[in-house]
Parts: C-alpha cells; sequence; structure tokens
C-alpha cells in the first residue's frame, strides 16, 4: 500500500485512513458533513497527490494528445487546462483527465489513481507520434484548496498574485517551494489546485504555510469522503461509478468535450455511430424528498417496470435531500420525469432534475 | 473505542443493556465511528417485536447504509423519539441518549450467547 507525503500529517491529526486506489488516503478528519460544509461556506483543503501525472513530450505532442483525448487540445495556450476523456475505439472511457498544456512540446495529463497504470500503458501502446510519455505521479504531490475563501487564504503565500481565470494556471512560490497553481477543483467552488515536488519536508512545509494563512478563516483538513459527496451535489462524474469503460461518453452527457468534427482520435468512429443510431440510456440526476437515500448500484424503476440503475446516490448535506446520478432508459431521460428508487424492495418516489442538486 | 463493560455486545456491532426483564439496544460506538454522520435511522413506527439476530431496521450514513439486528427476541416497548429529528445523536452519544429501542426481553437465555464486552474488545482490535 503506498502512503502521499502527506500521510504523517493525517496520522497526526487522527483522520480516518481507507485503502483507496492502492494508497492509504484520509476519508474524514472530524465529519463528511462539517467538512462539507466548510468547503461550501468557508475553505477546506484536500490532500489528492494520489492522482497520476503523466508528462507528454516532444514535437508531435500536440497531435498526440489530439488522437488520445477526446476534447480539441488546440484550443489550449499555454497555462491553460482542459477537461477531457481517453475512450477505447468501441467508444467506452479508459479515464476522464485533465489536460495542461505547459508549451507546445509538452502536455500533463492528470489522471485518476486507481486508472494510472492503465492509463500510463494505453498511452505507451498507442504512442504513434513518438512523444516522450512519463509517469511522474510518485514525484508530485497535490493539495486542492477549495472554497470561497481559498483565493484569500493562498494569496497570503503565494508570491504572485492569484488573478487565475477558471481552468488556468501558473507557476509560484509557495513558503519558498516552486509548485503549478491552477484553478481547478472537483467541488463547484472557487479553488485552486497545487502541484510540487519533494519528499515530506516539502510536503509539511506547504501544508503548515497553507493552514497557518488559514487559520482566521478556521480552514479545515477535507477527506475523501466529502470530496465525494461535493462531485455529486455538482453531478460531477467518477471513474468507476458514473463512467467506465461500458459507458460511452455522449450517454454520459459528456458530450460537451467530445469533439466530434476534430481531426481523427481514437474512438471517433464508433462515437459518430453511437450519435447517428441514437441513444439508449442517459446519465441523469434524481432527486427524491424522501428519507431514504439511493446507493450505487439501486435499481431505479417507472410504471412497474426496472428502467435503469443508479450509479452515485447520497444524501446531499447541503439540500438535505437524497441524490443520484444514474442511467435511465432514454424514454424517462427528460427533466421532472418521475421515477422511483427501489430501496430494500419499496419503491421511493422521485424525480429527474436538473444540475447541479444544490440549486434544486 | 469506548467498549462499556456492563453491555452485552452482538458481532454485528449492537449492544443490549438488561435491566430485569427489559433491553435497551443500540449500536457500539465502534460501529458508529465506522458508519461516520448517521442521517436517518429507518425503524418501522409500528414494530412489534423483534427477533435474534433479525433485522428491525436500517441506519443511514452519509457514506453508507447497515441494518441493524436484534440481539435477543423481544416486544418493542418504545423506539427512541429523539432519532427522527436528531439521528446524529448516534455519533455523539451511543450508549446514552442515542438509543434505538426498548423492548421486552422474552427469552433470557439468550443474552448467555452474546459477547461481553471482553470478547467484542477482542472482535474489534
Amino acid at each position: 500500500m503506498k502512503t502521499t507525503k502527506f500521510y504523517p500529517i493525517h496520522q497526526k491529526l487522527n483522520a480516518k485512513i481507507v485503502d483507496f486506489a492502492g494508497f492509504k488516503m484520509p476519508i474524514q478528519y472530524s465529519s463528511i458533513i462539517e467538512e462539507h460544509k466548510t468547503v461550501r461556506s468557508n475553505v477546506g483543503v484536500f490532500d489528492v497527490s494520489h492522482m497520476g501525472e503523466i508528462i507528454i513530450k516532444g514535437d508531435n505532442a500536440l497531435d498526440f494528445v489530439q488522437y488520445v483525448t477526446t476534447n480539441d487540445a488546440a484550443v489550449l495556450t499555454n497555462g491553460r487546462v482542459q477537461y477531457s476523456l481517453m475512450c477505447y475505439e468501441d467508444g467506452g472511457i479508459v479515464d476522464d483527465l485533465l489536460v495542461y498544456r505547459i508549451n507546445q512540446n509538452e502536455y500533463m495529463f492528470v489522471v485518476n489513481a486507481a486508472n494510472k497504470d492503465k492509463d500510463y500503458d494505453w498511452l505507451l501502446r498507442n504512442n504513434k507520434y513518438d512523444v516522450e510519455i512519463r509517469d511522474e505521479s510518485d514525484e508530485y504531490s497535490l493539495l486542492a484548496v477549495q472554497g470561497p475563501n481559498s483565493k484569500a487564504v493562498l494569496q497570503i503565500i503565494c508570491d504572485r498574485e492569484l488573478n487565475l481565470e477558471y481552468y488556468h494556471f501558473f507557476y509560484a512560490r509557495i513558503a519558498g517551494i516552486d509548485t503549478l497553481i491552477s484553478r481547478t477543483g472537483y467541488t463547484g467552488e472557487l479553488g485552486y489546485e497545487i502541484y510540487f515536488k519533494g519528499d515530506e519536508e516539502v510536503a509539511l512545509k506547504i501544508w503548515e504555510s497553507i493552514f497557518e494563512a488559514g487559520s482566521e478563516y478556521n480552514i479545515k483538513p477535507v477527506g475523501l469522503g466529502a470530496r465525494d459527496t461535493l462531485r455529486l451535489e455538482m453531478g460531477y462524474c467518477l471513474y468507476g461509478n458514473d463512467i467506465d469503460k461500458s459507458t460511452n461518453p455522449l450517454e454520459a452527457s459528456l458530450g460537451w468535450v467530445v469533439k466530434l468534427k476534430k481531426n481523427n482520435f481514437i474512438g471517433k468512429e464508433a462515437l459518430l455511430q453511437i450519435k447517428e443510431n441514437g441513444l439508449k440510456r442517459k446519465l441523469i440526476p434524481i432527486l427524491s424528498q424522501e428519507k431514504a437515500f439511493p446507493r450505487h448500484g439501486y435499481e431505479i424503476t417507472a410504471n412497474g417496470n426496472i428502467i435503469g440503475k443508479v450509479t452515485s446516490g447520497t444524501v446531499s448535506p447541503i439540500i438535505e435531500k437524497a441524490i443520484a446520478l444514474g442511467y435511465v432508459d432514454i424514454d424517462y431521460a427528460t427533466e421532472g420525469t418521475k421515477v422511483n428508487f427501489l430501496i430494500r424492495g419499496k419503491e421511493i418516489p422521485a424525480t429527474v432534475t436538473k444540475l447541479p442538486f444544490i440549486k434544486n | 473505542m469506548n467498549v462499556p463493560a456492563e453491555l452485552h455486545y452482538t458481532k454485528d456491532h449492537e449492544w443490549i443493556k438488561v435491566e430485569g426483564n427489559m433491553g435497551i439496544i443500540g449500536i457500539t460506538d465502534y460501529a458508529q465511528s465506522e458508519l461516520g454522520d448517521i442521517v436517518f435511522v429507518d425503524i418501522n413506527p409500528n414494530i412489534k417485536e423483534v427477533k435474534m439476530s433479525e433485522s428491525f431496521g436500517t441506519i443511514e450514513a452519509v457514506k453508507t447504509v447497515s441494518e441493524l439486528y436484534a440481539p435477543v427476541d423481544g416486544k418493542v416497548i418504545e423506539i427512541n423519539p429523539k432519532l427522527q429529528d436528531e439521528p446524529q445523536v448516534v455519533n455523539s452519544d451511543p450508549y446514552g441518549e442515542g438509543w434505538l429501542i426498548k423492548i421486552e426481553i422474552t427469552n433470557p437465555d439468550q443474552v448467555n450467547q452474546l459477547l461481553d464486552a471482553e470478547a467484542y474488545k477482542n472482535q474489534i482490535a
């Protein structure tokens, strides 16, 4: 089992530790609900160093990125980030990722921890543009600082004016340490992600610097439990739950990051075909007023038939209602449609709604 | 983890406090800690009796849901009224204000089949 450079800190803070994607990670420090609310109303810090960083380098870097991802990386300029996908030939999803354009010959892919080795192999196997592909995941640490007060806190310790726009990044120093800071996150709040290299001592220095700057805001550490409820309130997909190799981006409502007009990319033919044939099912947000909570794998019914399955579900700490993402037959996918969660043999009324859940 | 010596335990992390032929049932400190934030305790308000090792309801936390198993047979006398509006009391005080149901024990011999505090401590160690 691997640990991140922050593991000694998590232990000291008495975090509840779970095995996640081969790492010992903090799932919560105090309470998921409390940590969740901290991010929505104030500022919280996540150790997400388990994420994978893969560097793509070479004269043909852009051609390669265009070939292996579905979004149009040609629109990126230096210092910009893009949400994208990698697909198989049949349109199934290899992973979702962030693509950072360092310069015209260098890109960084930030991928899911659980998929990192698979992704790296996939990239090596499809390297027909002769680029250099390096897995630097073990070298990078990554902290996400998220919440309405994240900018105020980081500005205190960042040596540059933190004037980043959404999905932009730059290089700056925090506590004298070189970092890459991007205005990205998985929470729906104003937030930043800080990448840096170095040992546990360097990690401790950055952590302490952030918490010292955040002390007047009552900044808190946040675990993977709240990371999951925060992303689900926004309706962001989680690989392994909502998307995987058996789902395609179009039915997952991720068509906005699939540029079918782009030149050849892996999965393009299949996705064109899927689009032409029409979708059979769709990933949709579902809300229930009842005090029974949908979970991954529960069935969805309508008119006495099973019409789909929940892929992610929980109780929203903000609206205090049952929220879920799930695939349903296309006939039931429009907003306002009445469906049911099948929970321990009982049909619990619910409604197809719109995202984000917290605006409902 | 807090494991009071005077209680009896199931391997499924319920406790029962026996007072004469009455029993008070709850979940252990270990169970509430593993579940995390409890948001709903679902026990049928019309429940009349419970059976040893059979489910008498469910407990919902943010991350997960868990069945509640009766330690022994009994007639249900009361469901903790606090659970409806303050389910988090199970997190904050699992052996006190966070109790779940009170029963009249109908088969007292079953109590001897339960774990004592020492045995339960070993199980969760």
